[in-house]
Order: C-alpha cells, then sequence, then structure tokens
C-alpha cells in the first residue's frame, strides 16, 4: 500500500533526534509493549508480515507522530480482536467475558531464551529455479498494490543490477494476507543513486532485497 | 499509554493469553544478553582473524553463529565491510528491520520518520547530522533492509590498535558504527 510508511526518499520529516546514551527503553511500558507483542505472536494467529501490515495500516496522519512502540500496541490490540483472541468488548472494558474459559499461554518464561534464540527463518526448498542470476540488469515493476508489499514507492520502475542470490524466501505481498508463504527466489539489488534520485552528490547506490514478482529482465 | 498497556497486559494475563513470568524474561534477554556488545565481539574477532573474516563475509549467519549469536531479527545476516574507498550504511525505510540478535534492540533514531527517509536519497547529509563526513571519493553503499536479510556494519580497525587483543578492540566498537552512522572510536578518545 503506498502509505506514509513507505517515507524512503521524501524530504521535509525534520532533523534527526540524536540522544546520548540513550536508554534501552525510555517509559517501563515500552518493555511490557514489546513483550506483549513477541508473547501474544507465540499463538501464531499471526505472522511478522501480517504484523507489518497491521502496523503501517495505521491512519497516516496517526502513524507519524506515534512513536514505535504506540504503533506496536496499537496495531496488537486490533490483532487480538480480529483474530478473535480477544473480544471487543473485552478490550474497551479490560475485563474476560462473564464464564469464559482460561486459556493456557502458549509461550512460558521458560520457552523464551529458545524461541528467541531460533527465530523464524524464512528461507524455503522450492522447486521453482531462479529466473535471473548474478550481474543480470532489471527493471523494478510498477505496481501500486491496495495491500502489504515491500518493494518501497522509491524503487518502483527503476532500473538496477542483481548482485546476489538470496535462494527462496516466504513472499510477504501473500502472506501478509492469509494467502500462503508462496516462497519465491529473493536476489539482492543494487541500484545506483543517479538511476534513483537523479543528480546524485558523490558516488552513491542503494542496495534493496527484492522478490522475484517485483522483477522484470531490463 | 502507560494505562493503556497497563490494561491490555492484564486482560491477557487474566484470559491466559499471555504468562508474566515470559514477559519478564523476553525484557531480561533484551536488557541483558542480547545487545551491540555482541556484535562488537563479531567485528573484532574478524579485525584479529582473518579467516573468521572471510567466513563472516562468506556466511554471516554461520560466522555469527560461531560466537554463539542468532535467532529473532537474526536469522538471515550479511556482513559488508567498509573500506578507504566503500562507506555502508543501513536503514529500513519501510519499517524498522535491525539486527537484533547482534546489535539488540534499535535506537529511537533508527525507528524515527527522518532517518528512514532520508537515508537512502541524502546519506552524506544523514552521516553529516551524525558527525560523520564521508568524501566524496568514497562510494556510499545504503543498504534497505526490505526483506529478512539484516545487515552488520565492519568498521574499519582504527589506526594504532596493532597487537590489540579482541577484547580491547571490540570496545572500540560502536553501534553506531555497526549501522554504519559512525567509525569504529580511535583509541586515544574517551570510550
Amino acid at each position: 500500500m503506498n502509505g506514509v510508511h513507505d517515507m524512503g526518499g521524501m524530504h521535509g520529516l525534520g532533523p534527526i533526534a540524536l540522544e546520548a546514551d540513550e536508554p534501552l527503553f525510555h517509559k517501563p511500558w515500552e518493555a511490557r509493549a514489546l513483550a506483549l507483542v513477541l508473547a501474544a505472536g507465540a499463538w501464531r494467529r499471526w505472522n511478522i508480515d501480517a504484523s507489518r501490515h497491521w502496523r503501517e495500516s495505521i491512519p497516516g496522519p496517526d502513524y507519524l507522530h506515534m512513536s514505535y512502540y504506540e504503533k506496536w500496541i496499537t496495531a496488537l490490540a486490533e490483532q487480538l480482536v480480529e483474530t478473535g483472541l480477544v473480544t471487543r468488548d473485552e478490550l474497551e472494558t479490560g475485563t474476560p467475558e462473564p464464564g469464559s474459559a482460561k486459556a493456557v499461554p502458549p509461550l512460558t518464561a521458560g520457552q523464551v531464551p529458545a524461541v528467541l534464540a531460533s527465530g523464524g527463518p524464512t528461507s524455503r526448498e522450492t522447486g521453482r529455479a531462479p529466473l535471473f542470476s548474478v550481474g543480470d540488469r532489471i527493471r523494478t515493476r510498477n505496481i501500486n498494490p491496495t495491500g502489504h508489499t515491500r518493494l518501497p514507492r522509491y524503487a518502483r520502475n527503476h532500473v538496477g543490477v542483481i548482485t546476489h542470490a538470496h535462494g527462496a524466501h516466504v513472499f510477504p505481498d501473500t502472506n501478509a494476507h492469509g494467502l500462503g508463504e508462496q516462497p519465491q527466489p529473493l536476489y539482492q539489488v543494487c541500484f545506483e543513486a543517479r538511476e534513483l534520485w537523479g543528480e546524485a552528490v558523490g558516488r552513491s547506490a542503494v542496495y534493496l532485497d527484492l522478490w522475484e514478482d517485483y522483477l522484470d529482465r531490463a | 499509554m502507560a494505562l493503556k498497556v497497563k490494561a491490555l497486559e492484564s486482560l491477557l494475563v487474566e484470559k491466559g493469553l499471555v504468562d508474566p513470568a515470559a514477559l519478564d524474561a523476553i525484557i531480561d534477554t533484551y536488557e541483558h544478553k542480547v545487545g551491540p556488545r555482541n556484535g562488537a565481539h563479531v567485528v573484532a574477532r574478524a579485525w584479529s582473524d582473518g579467516a573468521y573474516r572471510a567466513r563472516l563475509l562468506a556466511d554471516a549467519t554461520a560466522a555469527i553463529a560461531e560466537l554463539g549469536y542468532g535467532g529473532r531479527q537474526g536469522e538471515h545476516m550479511v556482513a559488508v565491510e567498509n573500506t578507504p574507498q566503500v562507506h555502508n550504511l543501513v536503514v529500513c525505510t519501510l519499517c524498522s528491520c535491525y539486527p537484533w540478535s547482534v546489535l539488540g534492540l534499535p535506537p529511537v533514531w533508527y525507528k524515527s520518520s527522518p532517518y528512514r527517509s532520508r537515508a537512502v536519497i541524502d546519506p552524506r547529509g544523514v552521516m553529516t547530522e551524525f558527525g560523520l563526513a564521508v568524501g566524496d571519493e568514497v562510494e556510499v553503499r545504503v543498504w534497505d533492509s526490505t526483506a529478512e536479510i539484516r545487515y552488520l556494519v565492519i568498521p574499519r580497525r582504527p589506526a594504532g590498535t596493532e597487537g590489540w587483543s579482541e577484547e580491547a578492540l571490540a570496545g572500540l566498537v560502536s553501534r553506531d558504527s555497526m549501522i554504519g552512522v559512525a567509525l569504529a572510536r580511535a583509541p586515544e578518545s574517551p570510550a
């Protein structure tokens, strides 16, 4: 979706606010928000691509003024309701529906180290042969889906060169929407700054990791 | 927000959806176990051991796992090395992807709109805001983390550190130098 989250290449969003000796969390609730998101994810009612899509679906004006953990907790509340783990009433009242059964959490403290240490690899074995090889020139497609995509606007309809083939990875554009992992070849693609931005100051290039369905041979 | 998060946590605990001890364990992990010291260890090893450096550049996920680091938001790692000719800078324009397994949780500026928007279009200007001037003769490579591949910058080893121990070298490797907005500290500068 062409949301404000897709902000690469924009000007005017202000100076970068640096903070000396920045704490890991600025308020205790930020730590709880992080932990709630990770622990609720253990129910496997959604995947990381769906979570990202929920966050980027926060209305643009709100998205721009919310902090990172505000976005996380705002999206989490919606995810819980939409996937049926919590009802809208429960969310609003803060108490379980009378008579509702108490669940058993899928993630215990003892399991946390192993779960965080294994993570969620997205590489998959597929029978699909890659269409492109290192050194190939490609042009990114000019797609404008209303759903989730990882092809940023600034890199659409531009010519780049494949610099590495990562093998097949889960395709976020389908995985975010319950349409399956549909793994396909993922490539590292180099775009010269001049190609993306016109006149560039000094020599520079931008590298993106892009799925095969985003690319055509140039 | 504090009240909203507290209310949500209470509800989820009461419904048996999350275990409060698991929440504490997650927070403890990122407060005490996973952070930029991991990445500094990797960089210091690469500076000290040529064979390790070669393995890191060839397959960063495996080389980082040799030192015991991996997992969430570090499942697929790529290491990019700064040289006199090339300077690397990492960003995630679409959200805030970051190599948690080696750098821990990202700082606020990395997740902020100003950094995410401008790092790709004006990397030299962005680095100047961090006090880092990269000459026009140096090629700047910006890595936009659009997939699940996470990038670790290997900064240049500072001059005057010949013969230093790996541990002492790691003390020169700041988080920011592994994102690309700073250089490794010079030996004489305060840590």
